[in-house]
């Protein structure tokens, strides 16, 4: 513990005297006042300039565009939980179809092979999205665990249209994380993985999805 | 891994701030160095203009400011705070005073779970210590993952650039590296070789028995650890291993959750003019009981090398608001002609110029803090306002003996002739009469003068004194004039 009470040690016995902490106006990345149908627009505007598909769907059918999905890019094994809505409506949909359901809500250890291996795709919900930067908030489960939005080719999630927010701060206050505390692993999505590290070149997929397809779900009044 | 052997490959070159002043002659000669970061610099200058225009910059230049600012004010309460939240979330705590203390903890962490393979996410801080060599002597393999990282770890180089690592690189050197050490197919196609390295890596994910990550801020509040990134080897690396291992400097702390929206807001944008990154991965535990997947242990180790040193000094202090975007660098004339590895360090550029000198001592980087034209685009661009030009010229005093002397090594360029000579200058600009005598002199001998006075003429041509000075001159026009008027009156 000496390294410790040393560095604390310096840093409290601070040569020029303690230091005044500033209070600090945050209005600069807060009150952006956008109506719901510009933080949609936003929201689709920004994800797919970093090559990110958006699909809108009425919610009741949104099963369905999923489905569309599904076929036209050939996926064929399908990673999602069970428990969560998501989930559990589109195993209902997709029961009886062509499209192996693979469970996401095992331990790692018991399936890593097959997910990094013969995974085509994996389904998650979303908590919400943000308009200002086009990204999508996941806190992950053991329905629904941190690597089903990662390890698959491609990852397809599902955003609700009025759970887009207009900005990360927005967030981080409206649903008080810092209060109510925050979980295992939380993050925000932006689009597929990429890359420029070769010569500045964008390459997408480098580690994580190529692809991200957000199913944007609408209901019957804001469709 | 096949892997075979091209002779024609040059040697790998090591670099050191000693020898700055070669590297930078060498650096200045080669084309092939000089264009790759002229292209990749005003692409990023570019896209970062681009990426504020619709923004208050200058507003959230100055809420980074303050939230660094405030952060450091309370820094020990902040770092006992984020110690606590941590571990109440289950991750455990160490503290390093140095590299080496820092290198001997995290191998003792591996050699606890028996590791023989080490998976990395981006750190410069683990750079800063030679981790990976400290690693491999230990039996311990450590793999970089970040593609940069990567193509640069193959290549038995250190990156050059803080955030693009391989910036120095073209594609045609990169594919004949990956040729070489991967047996990957030559090609021009960067997805073609992206998909190589994707393959490559993944195999080395689920093997690894450890991932070893940095950290871009951690919350004190929630004992939250935020990585920044675009490809998902970070999230790789933090999730697939049983083992989580993330260093920071200690100065990374900010204190509320809220404080890293902006300050995420600024680096994103500074470092490669995006408005986003695709991932912004933020850890709050090990797994915990009934999740699926996850590190099972996590632990955060806290390193000082010298960074509570620099917070003793009110004026060095803003050192430490630095996040690590490399805007300055970007901007910096300097950097964009001499590339990364010419400083010899870790951070290059304008930020490792103002950090170098606390973590290796000015004898060493006698040389960083000059390596600058003091043109003030490092200190605009900052994106937390530190005003790295003062901070510069401070450390050329320090250097030279002429600052408040707590930066190690300070006053290892004083010179007694240098200072005899500033000296004999004040005495003689202070004293007119011996200074008109002298500059009148100096006129008179004008052809005396030497054609080459050392380095500062290899470009430039000396001036030479006039043979009528300036003050003899406008004491002739005024005479001149007194006589004038007295012909007219």
């Amino acid at each position: 513990m000496s390294a410790r009470n040393n560095i604390l040690k310096r840093l409290r016995e601070r040569a020029d005297g303690p230091l005044t902490a500033p209070t600090s106006d945050f209005s600069v990345v807060t009150g952006r006042g956008w109506s719901q149908q510009e933080r949609i627009e936003r929201f689709e505007r920004l994800i797919t300039s970093v090559h990110g598909e958006v699909i809108h769907t009425p919610r009741a059918s949104w099963t369905m565009a999923l489905a569309q999905v599904l076929e036209a890019k050939g996926i064929h094994r399908l990673a999602l939980g069970r428990e969560h809505p998501v989930a559990a409506e589109a195993r209902v949909a997709l029961a009886g179809s062509e499209v192996m359901l693979i469970d996401a809500g095992r331990d790692v250890e018991s399936w890593q092979e097959e997910q990094f291996h013969a995974t085509d795709a994996g389904l998650t919900s979303t908590r919400g999205g943000i308009a200002e930067t086009g990204s999508l908030w996941l806190w992950p489960t053991p329905d629904e665990p941190r690597l089903l939005s990662l390890v698959p080719p491609i990852h397809i999630a599902v955003l609700d249209a009025d759970k887009i927010e207009d900005t990360f701060f927005d967030v981080i206050e409206a649903h008080r994380w810092a209060d109510e505390g925050m979980p295992t692993n939380a993050l925000l999505i932006s689009g597929p993985s990429k890359t420029a590290d070769i010569e500045q070149t964008l390459a997408y997929g480098v580690h994580g999805p190529r692809e991200l397809v957000v199913l944007v779900r609408h209901n019957e009044e804001t469709g | 891994m096949s892997s075979t052997m091209d002779t024609d490959r040059e040697p790998v070159q090591t670099f050191t701030p000693r020898e700055f002043h070669r590297q930078a002659h060498d650096a200045l000669g080669n084309p092939q160095i000089r264009a790759n970061f002229r292209r990749a610099m005003d692409g990023l200058m570019t896209k970062r203009r681009e990426v504020f225009s619709d923004w208050e910059l200058e507003t959230l230049r100055e809420l980074g400011a303050n939230i660094r600012l405030r952060a450091l004010a309370k820094l020990p309460d902040l770092l006992e705070q984020l110690e606590a939240n941590c571990q109440a979330n289950g991750i455990k705590v160490h503290w390093a005073e140095d590299g080496d203390e820092a290198c001997r903890i995290i191998r003792q962490i591996c050699e606890r779970h028996e590791a023989k393979a080490v998976i990395k996410g981006k750190s410069m801080v683990t750079e800063e210590m030679h981790l990976n060599a400290h690693l491999e002597a230990a039996g311990i393999e450590a793999l970089e993952s970040d593609l940069g990282e990567y193509l640069v770890q193959l290549n038995q180089q250190t990156p050059s650039h803080i955030i693009m690592p391989a910036i120095h690189l073209n594609t045609d050197e990169i594919s004949e590296i990956m040729h070489d050490k991967t047996g990957t197919e030559r090609t021009r196609d960067v997805d073609i070789m992206t998909a190589a390295a994707r393959a490559q890596l993944r195999e080395r994910f689920m093997a690894a028995d450890v991932g070893i990550s940095g950290v871009n801020f951690a919350v004190a509040e929630t004992g939250t650890l935020c990585l920044v990134e675009n490809e998902g080897n970070g999230r790789m690396t933090t999730t697939v291993p049983p083992v989580h291992i993330a260093v920071t400097g200690i100065e990374k702390v900010v204190e509320h959750l809220r404080d890293v929206a902006p300050l995420y807001a600024l680096l994103t944008r500074s470092a490669t003019g995006q408005h986003v990154t695709t991932y912004f991965n933020m850890i709050g535990s090990p797994r915990k009981s009934g999740e699926r997947d996850g590190p099972r242990e996590v632990h955060l180790v806290l390193v000082d090398s010298g960074r509570s040193n620099i917070y003793q000094d009110d004026e060095l202090l803003d050192t430490l608001r630095c996040i690590r975007c490399g805007a300055c660098m970007n901007h910096c004339p300097v950097y964009t002609r001499v590339g990364g590895h010419t400083y010899g360090t870790t951070y290059p550029g304008p930020i490792g110029s103002i950090l170098m000198p606390h973590m290796m001592g000015l004898e060493e980087t006698k040389d960083l803090p000059t390596a600058s034209s003091l043109c003030g685009a490092c200190g605009e661009v900052c994106p937390v306002k530190i005003p790295i030009p003062d901070l510069l010229v401070r450390l050329r005093r320090e250097a030279v003996g002429e600052g408040r002397g707590n930066v190690p090594g300070a006053g290892v360029k004083r010179s007694k002739k240098e200072v005899a000579a500033w000296k004999g200058f004040q005495w003689l600009a202070t004293h007119p009469g011996v200074w008109r005598s002298s500059t009148a002199l100096a006129g008179k001998l004008q052809a005396l003068m030497p054609a080459k006075m050392g380095p500062w003429t290899d470009y430039r041509t000396l001036p030479k004194p006039a043979k009528v000075s300036l003050h003899k001159l406008v004491e002739r026009h005024q005479a001149d004039q007194a006589r004038a008027e007295e012909e007219q009156s």
